[in-house]
This record gives C-alpha cells, structure tokens and sequence, in this order.
C-alpha cells in the first residue's frame, strides 16, 4: 500500500483510471456528459412521475434535455452504453427499480454473462481481481 | 464533556434492508451475514449510546447531480427515509442531535474542514441499512444520528489521508461539547464490490481482510491507500472504503477490536464489520 502524502497531479490521477478492465470510473468528465441522462433517472424518484414515464417512455424522455443517442439507451436499458454516455449505476438504479429489477440482476446485464450464469459467480466467490486489476500490466 | 466511546464500520448493501423489512433475515442465503451482527446487537443494547455520528454516502436521493458536497454534515431535527424508486423504507424517522451537529460543523470549519449543512434531507440506505443491522426493527430509533456525508461517486472523492484528518477533527469537536454524550462513530459502505461494466462482480476477499487488518493497527497506514488501489483491487464502488477512515481516524492512535464479521457475497458486494474501542 503506496504513500499518497504527496500531493497528486490531476492529469495522473484520471489518466491511471482508464488503465482498468470493464470499468468506467465516475469521473467529472463523465458527470458533466451524463448530466441529463442522471437528472432524468432521478426523476424517477417519485412515484408520478414513474407512472407517467411507464405510460409513455418516449414522450417522458423527449422532456429532457437528452441526445438521441442517450434516449435510444435509455429506451434499450443499453447500460454499458449509458456508462460511455456518462450515467452513473446509482442515478441508473432509479430506472433498475422502475423496471422492478434487482440491482444484481440489472448489473449482470452489464457483463457477458446471463443473471443466472451472473448469481452463481456471486455465490461462488465472486469475480476474481487476478487479471482484472490492469490492462496494461495484465496483472 | 462529550466523548467518542466506540467506532463501528459496516457494509450498508440495501438488499439487507429489504431482508429486514421482509423478514428474511434468519433464510439460508441471509442467515450467515445476520449471524454476524447478532454479537453487536447485543453489544449496543449495553451501550447505549446517545448519538452515532454516521458516515456513509448518498445514493443520488438527497442529492442529485447539481450539488455535488465532498463532506456535508446533517444538522437538521429530523430526517425521514428517502423514496429510492420502489417507495421509502418502512422504518422510523431518523432523529438528529442538531446542538452537537452544530457544535461539530462549526468546529470542523474552524478546524479547516469547508463543510457543507444541511438543514433538510431524506436519508437513503446508505443510512438507515447499518441502523438496521445494529438495531434491528424498534417503533423508534434508540440513539439520535448526526448524518455525515461523504461523495464517494463522482471523481475525485476524498482522499484516504483527508477522510482520516477528518475524524481527527471530529474527535476534537465532539470532546470539546460540553455535555456529557456518549458518541459513537461509524463508518459505512463497502468492502469490495463493483456495480457497473463488464468488471462488474470483482470481490477481493484477501484485500479486504488486509484491509480490516490494518484498521486494528496502532498505526495510520491505511490512510494511505491510494484511490487507485482500491479501484484495482476492490471494484468501483469499493471506494466506499475511504468512509471507514473518518471513524477510525476518529478513535486515536491505538484500538481494541471487540468484534469482526466477514462474509460474501450480499447481491454484488462483500459484506465486512468491524467493532473497534479507542484503547489510550
């Protein structure tokens, strides 16, 4: 375990994220990208405005300040896409619980793995770190 | 005078929550991780304590993506229990200690710490699960909170070292509140446990334990960790980790560890508590 005493240079801090496997690191970069997309999910927060965007999931979506990429992966439940567009998994769980879809198995459509294949890796340990700490030092 | 008597870290997963609200917690797939908790149920009747200084993190509930605090202190009267898209929890409101929220926050502020009040909230279940895990279900809630929140999501959280200094701080606050409380401090959220991409799943059950290790040390090594490390090692949302560093920087050098639990999985997640007594 590394000392981080030394102040650390912004532009190395972010840069080191993209060196892991499989995963988008919230970053502000992405904040500002997904702000949209976050504050819709976040709508979904009340109970109205969940039956109004069940009734409709178009219209609801074209109140937004959303691109049409966003809004078609949104429309798909596509979460990786929504990842690159900037969503954040805790604003995107207002539309897991929506959809009445436990967190385990709307994150395990984020894997190539079906929910069954996904809950007994859980059950058994879950996904190893060996291999999925670097990409570049394959570790 | 006010005192920190004990510092408490658990995982704070929201499908505990429901296992408590449906009454699961004794099924096979539960019963383990419960199991676990039995020692400080016991434990905190014996305590009593009149204030838990909560750290843990909202979960996009009281805060959206407009405002973004890096450590946000609740000094309100009262907080109820958030709507996080399938309808609040049904658990009792949850009562702030606004005098000693205060007292703290304008400390933390003389202190350096730029915190951000809060006067109202709803709490999600990064609060009110480890009230659960250590209460259980009462018609009310036995101690007031004083909610603490940390941005753990959006990048760059705090660091390990800045999470520590903070619960030094607070340490200095509470002990300078003139009346005599008994506070504890806990520290919420982890261990291991990635919840977004094709990563998803990572549990470090070795990391983890070394990590638990180090938090009963008389030593403040783990406030050194790197937020890379614990995104390598411990999945994306592992980063919660940082949270128990408020605690522990909170109980002075040396701790006693009165109880230890670890179990996997909780849905995604890695399940760690850890009961520590400041030993000086």
């Amino acid at each position: 375990m590394t000392d981080t005493s030394a102040k650390q240079n912004i532009h190395e801090y972010l840069a080191e994220f993209d060196d892991i496997p499989g995963t988008r690191v919230y970053t502000a970069a992405r904040a500002r990208k997904g702000y949209w997309i976050n504050q819709f999910a976040m709508s979904l927060m009340k109970g109205d405005n969940r039956e109004k965007f069940k009734a409709d999931e178009r219209a609801y979506l074209d109140q937004w300040k959303l691109s049409e990429d966003a809004k078609e992966a949104l429309l798909a439940r596509d979460y990786n896409r929504l990842l690159d567009l900037g969503g954040n998994v805790y604003f995107l769980a207002k539309l897991f619980s929506t959809d009445g879809l436990s967190f385990a198995e709307a994150v395990s459509t984020m894997t190539d793995m079906t929910f069954p294949e996904y809950r007994d890796m859980m059950n058994n340990g879950g996904r190893s770190p060996q291999g999925n700490r670097s990409i570049k030092g394959g570790y | 005078m006010a005192k920190i008597t004990a510092g408490v870290a658990s995982s704070h997963v929201p499908l505990l929550g429901v296992a408590v609200d449906q009454g699961k917690t004794r099924d096979d797939y539960f019963g383990p991780i419960f199991a676990g908790y039995d020692w400080t149920k016991k434990w905190e009747e014996e305590q009593k304590p009149d204030v838990v200084i909560l750290v843990y993190n909202d979960h996009a509930s009281a805060f959206d993506a407009n405002i973004i605090p890096t450590f946000a202190i609740g000094c309100g009267e009262s907080y109820k229990s958030a709507d996080e898209g399938w309808g609040p929890r049904p658990v009792p409101d949850v009562e702030g200690h606004a005098d000693l929220a205060w007292h703290i926050a304008q400390s933390l502020i003389l202190d350096d710490f730029d915190m951000t009040i809060i006067n109202e909230m709803d709490v999600d279940h990064g609060l009110t699960v480890p009230l659960s895990m250590m209460f259980g279900q009462p018609e009310k809630w036995p101690c007031k909170v004083v909610p603490l929140a940390v941005n753990v999501v959006t990048y760059p959280v705090p660091s390990g070292n800045r999470c520590w200094a903070l619960g030094e701080a607070i340490k200095r606050a509470v002990e300078s509140f003139p009346e005599d409380l008994n506070v504890q401090i806990w520290g919420t959220g982890g261990m291991s446990h990635q919840l977004q991409g094709p990563r998803a799943g990572l549990l470090n059950r070795e990391w983890d334990n070394k990590f638990l290790d180090l938090l009963e040390q008389d030593n403040d090594d783990a406030r050194h960790i790197p937020h890379i490390e614990y995104l390598r090692e411990t999945g994306s949302e592992g980063i919660e980790m940082v949270m128990w560093l408020v605690m522990r920087g909170a109980l002075g050098q040396k701790v006693k560890r009165l109880h230890r639990h670890y179990h996997i999985p909780c849905s995604n997640t890695a399940i760690g508590h850890i009961v520590l007594e400041p030993a000086e």
